[in-house]
């Protein structure tokens, strides 16, 4: 068993963040991590990082933008926070000697982005994530912080008390992915969650294949409620056959966007008069599949986003990566001719529930990045909004899992104060269809006992479960769940979404269920074992997916990126909360607790969200 | 269709204890699994009857564990073609469709991640990045040179991580400014200058294809002296501090033994140009009067 004082899952932007902070604070700190940290998805990231850092800019108003885009679901708290912290972050990471591009005088650039009221996303060319991730870990490699990559980690070690609010997490149990042995890691502080999205649920997404949510699912079967799973961006712009991402950089130095008829269909068809393609992502995801379904898409599939006009000079200045992926994989060059575009999954803004230190409920847990939801994004995040989230809640839980005295959160977590109990109405039966008793599948919780033996006995289970499912010899492979789940999702839980699909896709993720119950590794070996790996992951696809589709069901109105067919305007009166999902033994509980729209100075109250 | 891995013959578990509903119930489950698998492949085999579009790759096989494959071979698969198809998806279809056991590294699907760089048709090339289009059939994959094989196409990256951090991977400055908000300044040009070596996202394709560094273990090779580059000619880092690069670089294992190939520059999946880079450091080191090796 290994041992440390603090533990990060993941080491993405949001992890290597947190480990720099908990080293910060002298903790011993180590990250495990099932990809090398340079090969995290954060690596993609594009477009860049808001942060007001000129004079005529402050945090006031980006946390006014970050409110009215999150359609009034974000908690005040968590957005001001990012918004007061991220200056500081961002200056940090150059301090770091990250790449910026770089305006005349010297300084970092900053560009438009949609949704904002001033040019305030700061970044490096079309790259920002890329230059992010490694800086970053070059400060992990700087102060020898201990990796272990390849590590795969699969449970974790929370005591069992009836209440999720009394339990502490003790550690985490993983898999080393080159060897095969299954070895428990006790964090005698805290172990921080930081394992990214969950786009894998999708089977159009930018999202990279390792992205399946193993955070979010882990955390919630363990009893941590998951928070607004049901609200899922699409972004606007990705390729048709791949789902890669052509940055929103590019709308902000002023791309178009056109149907087939060559009309500039925002403006044309009214859907935003005033942004036009820069409104926010749900507006645009919607208004081009409208064009589509109205037989003005291209193919009856995509639209047109035209650059040329911008000039080859700025291009290359500042999209010279869109050019690269719009030629590699759709092959059409962007200099000459507008790149097909359709909308694809992007970024999850709900997840585990935290409060503005990066805490959940369960004491010793913590969450951070895009598998957490403190919540700043709400029903929609704006561009630009998830690498300050990065770096500002992972430094916070970095350090408060080291112990430093933090300012007490005005965000409450776990079933305490003001909560409300929901009625699922859904046509199947949720959840575990005992599972556990013939393979995968975790309570989460175990008999509570010292630290050390309560993550040794996670690692006897976990040692079992993976025996059990390496000798099953026949059975369903995880590639034909998978893709089951994958496929209605994206056919019925979609940018639009209606009471019928919703329900057809509950009932494909039952099956699936059922199906999962003989699934079978055909590769036996220890090493490398990809198979097995996918196998496990497949698992938490199938409990994410319920959720965000359980989710979508229960809230019927229309709110951020959750727009509902037989619902389509935003309800307030009823509607101005979170929606919960506790896993109780297998029994998923669906409960709500209200927004915080106070802020530390001001109430953001509901407007109509136009642009 | 594909080459299969004989799978290990295994053992009947016992049934005593097994209640006669449990045996059926698992009766119908294994049937309901046969199905389902049976037609997957047939439709995978449909597929690739019916397009005339197959693309025949021929993949790289090891597993040091596994009898079957401790032996090195080569597997057929063939595979129905879509317009844009990359040898990554090419990979992924024929582990999902045929074999489940074939083991690559990959994740971004967008040449960021780095993790897929494959020796493909004789070069080294990113997976996700190489259309199958572009290729001459049979496809031949294997995995990168000169590197130690994990499993199939999964080659031991520690010897490259190795290199990379050998240089002082990161920033290193004395001149911060005072204020947590106050930038370092940095000139348009000066980015410019480094722009291209900060795209490397370590994929160690151009490592495989040096073969100074096949021979001589210890030489940095081009990934690491180009990461040194992008701090040696950061503006921002001053003057000792790119003496003291420069005298990494110029140790016996560094810069001069780079022999202008331009084998790193030319597989580059980044378009780093590797090789000046080098060059462009070897002339620092003159005008630094430092030592020869
Ligand atoms: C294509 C693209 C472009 C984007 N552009 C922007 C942008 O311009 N601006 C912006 O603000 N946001 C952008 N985003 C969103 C933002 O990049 C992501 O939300 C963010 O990078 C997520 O970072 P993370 O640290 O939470 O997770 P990741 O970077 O995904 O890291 C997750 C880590 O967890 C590890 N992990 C996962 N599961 C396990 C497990 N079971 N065991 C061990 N380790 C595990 C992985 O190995 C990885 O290291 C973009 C997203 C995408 C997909
Ligand atoms: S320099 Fe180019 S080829 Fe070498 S590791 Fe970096 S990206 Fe790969
Ligand atoms: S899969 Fe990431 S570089 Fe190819």
């Amino acid at each position: 068993m290994y041992e440390h004082d603090v533990i990060v899952v993941g080491a993405g932007g949001a992890g290597l963040r947190a480990a720099i902070a908990a080293h910060e604070e002298g903790a011993d700190v180590a990250i495990v991590s099932k990809l090398h940290p340079v090969r995290s998805h954060t690596g993609a990231a594009e477009g860049g990082i808001n942060a007001a850092l000129r004079e005529a800019d402050s945090w006031e108003d980006h946390a006014y933008d970050t409110m009215k885009g999150s359609d009034y679901l974000a908690d005040a708290p968590a957005a001001e926070t990012l918004c007061k912290d991220s200056p500081k972050e961002t200056i940090k990471l150059e301090h770091w000697g990250m790449a910026f591009s770089r305006d005349e005088d010297g300084r970092v650039s900053q560009r438009p982005f949609g949704g904002l009221s001033f040019p305030r996303t700061t970044y490096a060319g079309a790259e920002t994530g890329h230059q992010l991730l490694h800086t970053m870990y070059e400060q992990l490699v700087k102060r020898g912080i201990k990796v272990y990559d390849e590590w795969h980690v699969t449970r974790l070690a929370v005591s069992d008390e009836e209440r999720p609010e009394d339990r502490t997490c003790h550690g985490i149990v993983a898999y080393d992915v080159q060897t095969g042995n299954i070895e428990g890691f006790r964090a005698r502080n805290g172990v921080i969650l930081a394992t990214g999205g969950l786009g894998q649920v999708y089977d159009h997404t930018t999202n990279a294949v390792s992205n399946t949510g193993d955070g979010v699912a882990m955390a919630y079967r363990a009893g941590v409620p998951i928070e607004d799973m049901e609200f899922i961006q699409f972004h606007p712009t990705t390729l048709p056959s791949t789902g890669v991402l052509i940055s929103e950089g590019v709308r902000g130095e002023g791309g178009i966007l056109y149907n087939e008829d060559g009309e500039r269909f925002m403006f044309e068809y009214g859907y935003a008069n005033n942004a036009g393609e820069l409104a926010s992502r749900d507006v645009v995801s919607r208004a081009e599949l409208t064009e589509v379904n109205a037989g003005r898409g291209i193919e009856d599939e995509y639209v047109h986003l035209d650059m040329r006009h911008l000039g080859e000079e700025r291009i290359l200045d500042r999209l010279e990566n869109i050019l690269h992926l719009a030629e590699d994989f759709e092959g059409v060059d962007g200099l000459v001719e507008p790149m097909p575009v359709k909308p694809g999954q992007h970024y999850a803004m709900g997840g585990i529930e935290t409060d503005e230190n990066g805490e959940t409920c369960v004491t010793g847990l913590y969450a951070a990045g895009e598998c957490a939801c403190a919540s700043v994004h709400g029903g929609n995040r704006l561009g630009g909004n998830a690498l300050p989230e990065l770096i500002v809640f992972g430094k916070r839980a970095g350090h408060h899992a080291a112990g430093k005295d933090m300012e007490d959160a005005r965000i409450t977590t776990g079933k305490v104060g003001d909560y409300e109990e929901a009625e699922i109405d859904s046509p199947v039966q949720l959840g575990e269809v005992g599972l556990g008793e013939d393979v995968a599948a975790d309570g989460g919780a175990t008999a509570a006992a010292s630290g050390s033996e309560l993550v040794q006995q996670a690692v006897d289970e976990e040692r079992e479960t993976v025996e059990a499912l390496l000798e099953k010899d026949d059975g369903i492979q995880h590639a034909e769940i998978r893709e089951r789940v994958q496929k209605s999702m994206t056919r019925n839980v979609n940018v639009f979404r209606e009471e019928e699909g919703l329900k057809q896709a509950l009932g494909d993720i039952r099956e699936a269920r059922e199906l999962y119950l003989d699934v079978f590794v055909a590769d036996k070996s220890r090493t490398f074992n990809t198979d097995l790996l996918q196998t496990l992951e497949t698992r938490n696809i199938l409990d994410i997916a319920e959720a965000i589709t359980l989710g979508a069901l229960a809230r019927n109105e229309f709110r951020g990126a959750h727009w509902r067919k037989e619902y389509q305007e935003r309800r307030d009166e009823e509607w101005l909360k979170h929606t919960l999902l506790s896993w109780n033994d297998g029994n998923p509980e669906l409960w709500y607790k209200p927004v915080i729209l106070e802020g530390e100075n001001k109430t953001y109250e509901p407007k109509v969200r136009s642009y | 269709m594909s080459t299969q891995v004989p799978e290990p013959v295994e053992e009947e578990s016992s049934a005593e204890s097994v209640s006669p509903g449990k045996q059926k119930r698992d009766q119908k489950k294994r049937e309901r699994a046969q199905r389902i698998q049976e037609q997957r492949e047939a439709e995978a085999a449909e597929r690739a009857r019916s397009d005339d579009d197959t693309y025949h790759l021929k993949v790289f096989r090891y597993d040091p564990e596994v009898p079957e494959k401790q032996e090195p071979r080569f597997d057929d698969f063939y595979v129905p073609y879509k317009q844009g198809m990359t040898v990554l998806d090419a990979l992924m279809w024929a582990r999902d469709h045929y074999d489940s056991s074939l083991t690559f590294r990959h994740s971004c699907r967008q040449a960021i991640c780095g993790s897929d760089a494959l020796f493909v048709n004789g070069s080294q090339r990113l997976g996700c990045k190489s259309q199958l289009s572009d290729l001459s059939e049979p496809v031949r994959i294997e995995p990168l040179p000169h590197a130690d094989v994990v499993k199939d196409l999964v080659v031991d990256m520690e010897h490259f991580y190795d290199q990379m951090e050998a240089v002082e991977p990161y920033f290193q400055t004395n001149s911060l400014p005072d204020g947590e908000l106050d930038e370092q300044r940095q000139t348009r040009e000066n980015r410019e200058k480094v722009k291209m070596s900060t795209r490397c996202i370590w994929c160690s394709a151009c490592m495989s294809s040096c073969n100074i560094a096949a021979g001589d273990n210890e030489y940095l090779g081009p990934a690491a002296i180009n990461k040194a580059y992008r701090f040696a000619m950061d503006e921002r880092e001053g003057e000792d501090m790119k003496q003291r690069r420069l005298e990494i670089l110029e140790q016996e294992h560094g810069v001069w033994r780079c022999q202008t190939q331009f084998s790193c520059t030319e597989v580059c999946p980044k378009d780093i140009p590797l090789t000046e880079h080098i060059q462009e450091l070897k002339r620092e080191a003159i005008k630094n009067n430092l030592k020869f090796w």
